[in-house]
């Protein structure tokens, strides 16, 4: 379909401004635009028809099931939009005086509060922006802890080889060097290959847990113990917290700090790509490194901001994507102590329905129960069949799905991650079942046809080295 | 309670069965008893969906909007065409995942693709990215794109957004780096202590500059350029993004990265966020860039196609080596901005970048002849201080009495005011005879 | 010319005692698939055998690729930042940098002894 930049023609606008009501100044000469500048010319029209065609070559939780394991595609409740959108959300400014800004207040200590309880935390910073920014600010906050107490030579953050791909890169940011540490045969944590991997130059270990196979650590706590013995803070990466809502809680487990992604766990739109948000809990010793403002008070005395003593800074401009707080404390306090818990306990039945009427074709990576998603490996088949996981996830393309996550963790070979959520009913899940029988099925019967899916999307397979070989990045005007 | 599982009592039963066990405790035998949270959790109880509207709404009541604001510093009140806010709550792109299917995402990486070009047409860049979390984060990743084995250390002008020094510190923290203040000088960059500076360091990474700067002044910002190439070093220009319309552009001016905040694009004020950050660069830089790069292609049968490309230097391939961590970013604010685009079009922007300036020009003119005195005398952009002598906290509270949020109070004494197209004659010339009757109160 | 190779995939051509070429092998390109880009190291950077001293971005994966000699960047091949492809296209022809002042080198093999090398990966 055509770019914006090749419909409408010269001319065309629509009526948005009233006319200057004050004389007219224009930049000075010397700084000003010599440049020509292209943007569209189109009707108002014009320009509302290209995105509904735009939109509807798009694939959202909206459009279908969505199982991408490790992003929590749920449901994005419309209350929450709502809430969003109220005039006195959307109409403050960010430096207005805090008499004027109680309600926003509210929402960020009301939003700190219920974090810290399910988070089992003390303290809680909702300035980071996204999750691997979150990672950032954790980490940061195990580095001012460290540096404080002069223990300059803790350089090392220790990963597990499964992690997410933000883990070791965020350690990089904050200038650590990274370990990077073996999984068992079971996907959880090698006790051995932590004993040996920890000492005096530990800063701290991320982990997530339940772990990126989707199974929860049942070592967790000796986990945690072997790197407090040896003078090393425990980092949570929250990217999993779908599964223990209200069942377990990372500081319970031994963790110091934590990040949280509201757009995964609670309920806020990916909107292709973000804003998320990735607030940062810590246990009580670290509260006084967080960055930004802290809330203080209640609503009777009034909320107050503070500072803390020996803040990091800031991590971003400001108070953090607020509108995305909006939304999640919507969400929390509809589901309330009760809901909480039950949104975690049906995500973990709906992976473990799934992964019980799938495993006698397909092979688990760990065939045992898992938490609210699971990774099956399609080595087998490939070998067999020479479908690849790549392949499959293409075909489902076909039924109208959203493929499941591919090739992570790098720990298992031809991996697909199914995570369903908990808000989808049973009738979705055997669907999907279904269609996933039934490529297991082509793949052995008919495997050229596989190997060429998608073949009912809009467009089919893209050349993505020719892409990045000849980087075409932005529309180039004629003239 | 409110809920958002479908699945009944009596269908969950019948699941757990099928998956072979025999409750809901069963199935979590796998969590280790010593961890188990044995208690509730300590939350109220849940709400509906009414009861979750109404104390939203008497919460967002607790905060006082003001009908007229003079308010910037890093985030402006323009006027959002009404078409941007239909086409940012479409569900298609509200609830979609970053776009790693391209074949069912081909309308979210084309829109990235348009959003991409008008950022490169706005900044004179060859590439953008696909958004950062804001300016100031923005600002800060541009410093590990002008670092090198030689060159550590990174510069800051003191006349930059006070906001985005803090988090370029905090960055700087984190991965070690050197972050030198460069001192201003009657409100923009002191020119011939940076010239110094950078000679005597032959460790300078880049000097990052904010135009026009949080005074609201243009720098000379290509003869800052000059002088920061001249010592081997990167130009990073932070830039407001209607003012771009209008002013020369970072590519003019010689940069090596621009950056800035988009929220002046279309979207509200909000609390702070989210708003956008924009990262775009010439084509020697495209490989450092972080985040999310589109790329057009073509499919399997030659059509058009866009993807996501460039990914090797992203975390997800590059991990530890990655030059970022950034995963998720401003992807619908980053639509929001291109919608806001395509709906001002190039006369829009000119047009709302002019009202924005002539109505600070003309705030100026009334708050002197009311008696407030311009602390700088450099050309302005839409923004500028003036000193408050009958104190600022009494004369904003006045106006508060109003309905008008006045300037950010910089000191005591000392306030930044902000126009935008948004603010009237009528409410400016109200603005200035308040000042007017709190001075010659004071006086009398 | 005659080529020795490493068992991490890697060709080197001594032009002299002490000066190399060096590249990546037919296999190694083949395994790795289209390559997109590839990161060198500067002229007069030291390399170390048996250390990473480059990698080579596909569009999924990004590889390390290891010295089999130490010595001293003299030069580095410009072309292959633009034209990546060349190393696929023609990878005993692609090569990554001349390498001088060669004081060590990890235990290369010869062209039959390498092909003999492969076949046993190929058939795991």
């Amino acid at each position: 379909m055509d770019l914006i930049f090749e419909i409408g023609s010269e001319g065309r606008k629509l009526s948005l401004l009233p006319k200057c009501d004050v004389p007219e100044v224009k930049v000075p000469e010397s700084q000003s635009r010599k440049t020509a500048l292209h943007l569209p010319h189109v009707s108002e029209n014009e320009l509302s028809r290209h995105y509904s065609k735009l939109a509807k070559r798009s694939h959202g939780v909206n459009d279908g099931f969505y199982p991408l394991g490790s992003c929590t595609m749920k449901y994005n409740p419309k209350v929450n939009e709502i809430a969003a959108s109220f005039k006195g959300f959307t109409g403050v400014h960010p430096l207005q005086n805090e008499r004027t800004v109680q309600g926003s207040m509210e929402v960020i200590k009301k939003t700190e509060d219920t974090l810290c309880e399910i988070a089992g935390m003390d303290a809680f910073t909702l300035q980071p922006a996204a999750g691997a920014h979150g990672e950032f600010t954790g980490l940061l906050l195990i580095k001012a802890y460290h540096v404080d107490r002069g223990d300059t030579k803790r350089t090392k953050i220790i990963v597990p080889d499964s992690a997410h791909g933000t883990n070791p890169a965020s350690a990089a940011m904050c200038g650590f060097d990274v370990v990077s540490i073996p999984s068992q045969d079971d996907g959880c944590v090698d006790l051995d290959a932590l004993r040996g991997a920890v000492g005096d130059d530990t800063a701290g270990l991320m982990l997530t847990n339940p772990n990126t196979v989707g199974l929860f650590d049942k070592n967790i706590l000796q986990i945690t113990k072997i790197v407090h013995d040896a003078g090393g803070l425990c980092y949570y990466d929250g990217a999993n917290l779908n599964a223990v809502m209200g069942i377990a809680r990372p500081g319970d487990m031994g963790f110091d700090a934590v990040h949280i992604n509201l757009h995964k766990t609670f309920s806020t739109p990916h909107g292709g790509g973000g804003p998320g948000a990735g607030p940062v809990g810590c246990k009580e010793f670290l509260k006084q490194f967080l960055p930004g403002h802290h809330v203080a008070g209640d609503e009777n005395e009034g909320f107050r901001y503070e500072i803390e003593t020996k803040s990091i800074g800031a991590v971003k401009m400001f108070h953090g994507n607020f509108l995305v707080i909006v939304r999640a404390l919507t969400y929390m306090l509809m589901l309330g102590k009760e809901g909480v818990p039950e949104a975690s306990s049906n995500a973990v039945l709906n992976a473990n329905y799934m992964r019980t009427k799938l495993d006698d074709l397909y092979e688990m990576a760990y065939d045992t129960t898992c938490m609210h998603e699971f990774v099956m490996s399609l080595e087998p088949l490939k070998h067999k069949t020479g479908v690849s996981a790549l392949d499959v996830a293409k075909g489902l393309l076909d039924y109208g799905i959203h493929p499941p996550t591919m090739y992570f963790p790098l720990i298992v070979e031809e991996a697909l991650m199914i995570e369903p959520t908990e808000t989808e009913p049973k009738e979705v899940l055997d669907e999907a079942i279904v269609a996933l029988r039934a490529l297991y099925k082509e793949a052995t019967d008919n495997p050229e046809a596989l190997h060429s899916a998608p073949h009912n999307t809009v467009i089919g397979r893209p050349d993505e080295v020719g892409a990045a070989r000849n980087t075409v990045l932005r529309y180039q005007w004629t003239d | 309670m409110g809920s958002f599982v479908p699945n009944t009592d009596r269908e969950q039963e019948e699941m757990l069965k099928e998956a072979g066990y025999k409750s809901f405790d069963d199935m979590f035998s796998c969590i280790p008893d010593e961890v188990r949270l044995k208690r509730p959790l300590n939350l109220p109880s849940g709400l509906s969906e009414m009861e979750a509207i109404r104390e939203m709404e008497e919460i967002s009541e607790k905060n006082v909007t003001f009908k007229h604001i003079f308010r910037g510093a890093g985030a402006y009140n323009h006027y959002i065409p009404a078409i941007v806010k239909s086409v940012t709550a479409k569900e298609e792109f509200v609830t979609t995942y970053t776009p790693y299917q391209a074949e069912i995402s081909q309308g979210v990486l084309q829109s990235i693709f348009e959003y991409q070009t008008m950022m490169c047409e706005l900044t004179g860049m060859d590439v953008a990215n696909a958004s950062h979390y804001d300016g100031a984060t923005a600002a800060a990743e541009s410093i590990p794109m002008c670092k090198d084995r030689k060159h550590k250390v990174a510069y800051v002008s003191s006349t930059v957004h006070p906001g985005t020094i803090q988090v370029m510190e905090t960055y700087c923290f984190g991965s070690n780096t050197k972050l030198v203040q460069v001192p201003s000088k009657d409100g923009v960059t002191d020119m011939d202590k940076l010239a110094k500076m950078l000679k005597d360091d032959p460790e300078a990474a880049c000097l990052v500059m904010q135009q026009p700067n949080f005074y609201g002044i243009y720098e000379d910002a290509t003869k800052l350029g000059e002088i920061v190439h001249e010592a081997g070093a990167k130009f990073v220009m932070s830039v407001n993004p209607i003012a771009l319309s209008v002013m020369k552009t970072p590519a003019e001016c010689g940069a090596d990265v621009a950056v800035g905040d988009g929220q002046p694009l279309g979207m509200p004020i909000a609390y702070g966020g989210p708003y956008l950050g924009f990262m775009a660069a010439p084509k020697s830089m495209m490989r450092k860039l972080p985040g999310r790069i589109v790329g057009e292609t073509t499919d399997d049968k030659g059509n058009r196609a866009y993807v996501l490309t460039l990914q090797a230097r992203e975390q997800h391939i590059r991990r530890e080596k990655a030059s970022s961590n950034i995963c998720s970013n401003q992807a619908l604010c980053a639509l929001t901005a291109s919608v806001y685009m395509a709906a001002m079009g190039a006369d829009g922007m000119k047009e709302a970048a002019t009202q924005s300036t002539s109505k600070a020009h003309y705030l100026m003119d009334a708050l002197k002849k009311a008696g407030l005195k311009p602390m700088f005398s450099g050309e302005f952009f839409n923004e500028f201080i003036t000193d408050c002598p009958c104190g600022s906290d009494k004369l904003l509270d006045a106006l508060a009495e109003k309905g008008i949020l006045g300037g950010l109070p910089l000191t005591e004494n000392v306030v930044l005011w902000c126009t935008t197209e948004m603010n009237t004659k009528e409410e400016m010339d109200q603005v200035a005879s308040i000042v007017a009757a709190l001075i010659s109160g004071k006086e009398a | 010319m005659s080529l020795l190779f490493s068992k991490s995939h890697e060709w080197v051509n001594m032009i002299d005692d002490t000066t190399a070429q060096v590249g990546l092998t037919d296999y190694a390109q083949a395994e790795l698939g289209g390559l997109v880009f590839v990161n060198l190291p500067e002229e007069g950077d030291d390399v170390v055998s048996g250390e990473p001293f480059a990698d080579v971005e596909s569009v999924k994966a990004v590889s390390d690729v290891f010295s089999p000699v130490t010595g001293k960047v003299a030069e580095i091949n410009e072309e292959l930042l633009d034209a990546p492809e060349k190393i696929n296209e023609a990878p005993y022809d692609a090569w990554f940098v001349k390498v001088e002042g060669i004081t060590d080198k990890v235990e290369l093999i010869d062209e039959a002894a390498y092909k003999a090398y492969v076949s046993t990966l190929s058939e795991e």
